[in-house]
């Protein structure tokens, strides 16, 4: 029964391209599907330039796609056209942004930013706003004096905070998390990690988390789906992707990871990636991790590998498979 | 080992309109021949203010050195003349930077801002100066030295500038180079290859290293020695080994638990560091960690505690050491491998 149940979000076929002129096409996003089911955390991982970013941001409508589709809750979120229907989109989506220095508006204060899209989506009275505001602050380990100061006021951890309350304000399903931690200390991302669980499990949130440490994805996602150059190259569920990696690409990317772990570094097998990434402008129509690849064969450098499934919700883009 | 420079009780503040601010309270380290030794610590607890001393690169005033001796070949860093200094920068001591995208000249080319400190020491003959960059080129791993040389900095990728910067660093054939942070701005794939060639050149080169960095991850990869710093002092010392396996200061231990490695279990909460760094305007007179600390003892609050030195190279800064102390095991990494051999 549970299977039968419709993904929360679907992404079909999305592709984002940016003119750059005549000739160059920069293919930021080319050809990614994957789904998100009600209550669960798929992290979306790569390195910059992969286009997880501008994946994450075309689901929250700030970007419009060149070509596919993204499905919430059985509509084509792209198709929606009148306002009440929009108005209804971002009161269920909200996005938590990386630099917590640059998504807070300085001119604000803190009640103004959380309050923001209560005003809009609701008519709601300044006493009764006053308390919602508060339990949201307290939810993210704030206070009500917090209330009235702006956001310079603030240390990094504590700004992430109030994006946080600010994308938590309007009560969303599914939240968009572009790389929440990443400016932030070890030991205050540590804080909000552990903030983000239990938001999940006490409002039944779904997330997708975007980042580019693994160790961190792999602590908090149920699923994964690793990008490299605008394409999906491997999903599969968090345990099974670590235990059994199967692209080449994320064999690399695991072993990579500098561990906190003296020992497990010593004796860790390493496998050393060769060349830079390549830039996304004009990509050859071919396996978009060729160049880097030591398994590449002829047909590699031909064709697009279609995205197969393996194993129970493990899918790769490969031709060895 | 031979010690090559000598830090004692070093102190630097900056004079701001706010106040001085404290970065460094008096550290004392050294740094041997041919090690690679670490300085950890969160943003904020003066560990680029203590590499960037070790070459005056701190803007002087407004910072200021409070106290202590720099001794580097028998001479005190923190005396010298801007004209001495000049003869050390880049020469004798090397220094990467955190950022390679803007500690590039954007208006010169590669092959120029490598071949300046040969050109400035007259080290060698016009003729054999190109030849000696791209030799240079070729050490720190860029393939087509002779396109490279040519080009400018914004042609390059990060991963690339960065080995320029390590070459930059290299050619005066330093006996240190401090790198600050050098693979932060970097991702995980080419954050490994730089590790490994800074380590690779380390072997050949015989130079010694001084790695600031705040991801415990690339600390376990590369050092022999590490310092951990808080609230401008050094809270705990040690060989990795002993960092990570026999941790004996609770901010440290803290750090390792908030990490989430791959071996986190997902229902296991991780266990984060409560409240935020002290304020270094006007540090607490006792210990700069015990109001986050979990152990603390009314003693912490209003007492420095002393250096307590657990073995030749394992010392902490903790009250818990002190005989009178509750015994207190502090959580730290497991060792269940080297247990059984």
């Amino acid at each position: 029964m549970a299977a039968e149940k419709q993904p929360l979000v679907q992404v079909q076929n999305l592709s984002k391209y940016f003119k750059l002129s005549k000739t160059d096409t920069l293919k930021a996003v080319d050809n990614v599907s994957f789904d998100i089911n009600e209550g669960e955390t798929v992290g979306l991982v790569g390195e910059s330039g992969c286009g997880k970013s501008t994946t994450g941001r075309c689901l929250v409508k700030l970007y419009e796609p060149t070509n596919g589709k993204v499905i919430y809750d059985g509509k084509d979120i792209f198709d929606v056209k009148s306002k009440v229907e929009k108005m209804d989109f971002h009161k269920n989506i909200q996005m938590i942004f990386q630099n917590p220095y640059s998504s807070l508006n300085p001119r604000m204060t803190v009640k103004d930013i959380v309050g923001e899209g209560i005003r809009l989506h609701e008519k709601i009275g300044e006493k009764e706003l006053d308390e919602r505001i508060e339990g949201l602050l307290k939810d993210v380990g704030l206070n009500r004096d917090h209330m009235s100061r702006f956001s310079h006021e603030f240390s990094g951890g504590q700004r992430q905070r109030i994006g946080i309350a600010r994308a938590l304000s309007v009560t969303p399903k599914f939240i968009v998390c572009d790389e929440p931690i990443s400016a932030l200390d070890v030991s205050i991302q540590a804080q909000v990690l552990n903030m983000l669980k239990r938001l999940q499990r006490e409002r039944g949130l779904t997330y997708l988390f975007i980042a580019h440490d693994l160790s961190v994805v792999k602590y908090i996602s149920d699923k994964i789906v690793v990008m490299y150059l605008g394409m999906v190259m491997e999903q599969a569920d968090a345990e099974d992707l670590y235990k059994n990696p199967c692209h080449p690409y994320t064999k690399a990317l695991l072993s990579a990871i500098p561990e906190a772990d003296p020992d497990i570094v010593r004796n860790k097998e390493r496998i050393k990636l060769k060349g830079e990434i390549p830039s996304p402008v004009n990509p050859k129509e071919c396996c978009r991790f060729v160049e880097r690849c030591s398994y590449a064969k002829p047909i590699c450098s031909e064709q697009i590998p279609e995205l197969k499934t393996i194993d129970t919700n493990h899918k790769i883009a490969c031709h060895l498979f | 080992m031979d010690k090559i420079i000598e830090v004692n009780n070093l102190k630097f503040s900056f004079k701001t309109y706010g106040g001085v601010v404290q970065s460094v309270r008096g550290i004392s380290f050294d740094v041997c021949e041919g090690e690679i030794i670490g300085i950890v610590g969160e943003s904020g607890c003066g560990k680029s203010v203590t590499a960037q001393s070790l070459i005056r690169l701190n803007p002087e005033p407004p910072g200021f050195f409070e106290d202590g001796s720099i001794i580097y070949k028998g001479k005190d860093i923190t005396k010298m003349s801007e004209k001495e200094l000049r003869t050390i920068r880049g020469v004798e001591i090397g220094f990467i930077f955190q950022d390679p995208m803007t500690s590039l000249n954007p208006t010169m080319k590669i092959g120029k801002q490598i071949e300046e400190i040969f050109v400035q020491r007259k080290l060698y003959d016009k003729s054999q100066i190109k030849e000696k960059a791209l030799e240079i080129l070729k050490l720190v791993g860029i393939s087509d030295g002779e396109r490279r040389y040519n080009q400018y900095p914004h042609e390059l990728s990060g991963g690339m500038k960065q080995r320029v910067m390590i070459a930059i660093a290299l050619v005066g054939q330093p006996s240190v180079v401090i790198a600050d942070e050098p693979t932060t701005s970097l991702d995980v794939t080419i954050e490994a290859q730089i590790l490994d060639l800074l380590k690779d050149l380390q072997k050949k080169t015989k130079t010694s290293i001084i790695l600031i960095t705040h991801d415990l991850g690339v600390i376990a990869k590369m050092c022999d020695r590490v310092l951990v710093m808080y609230g401008g002092k050094i809270v705990e010392r040690g060989t990795v080994d002993d960092i990570f396996y026999n941790t004996k200061h609770p901010y440290t231990s803290g750090l390792l638990g908030s990490i989430a490695s791959l071996e986190t279990e997902k229902d296991v909460e991780l266990s984060p560091i409560e409240g935020t760094p002290p304020d270094l305007f006007s540090p607490p007179p006792g210990c700069p960690f015990a109001a986050r600390c979990e152990y603390a003892m009314e003693v912490c609050y209003k007492k420095m505690p002393p250096e307590y030195e657990l073995s030749e190279d394992h010392k902490t800064v903790c009250w818990l050491q002190h005989e009178y102390a509750p015994d207190i095991k502090l959580p730290c990494k497991n060792r269940e491998k080297s247990e059984v051999l």
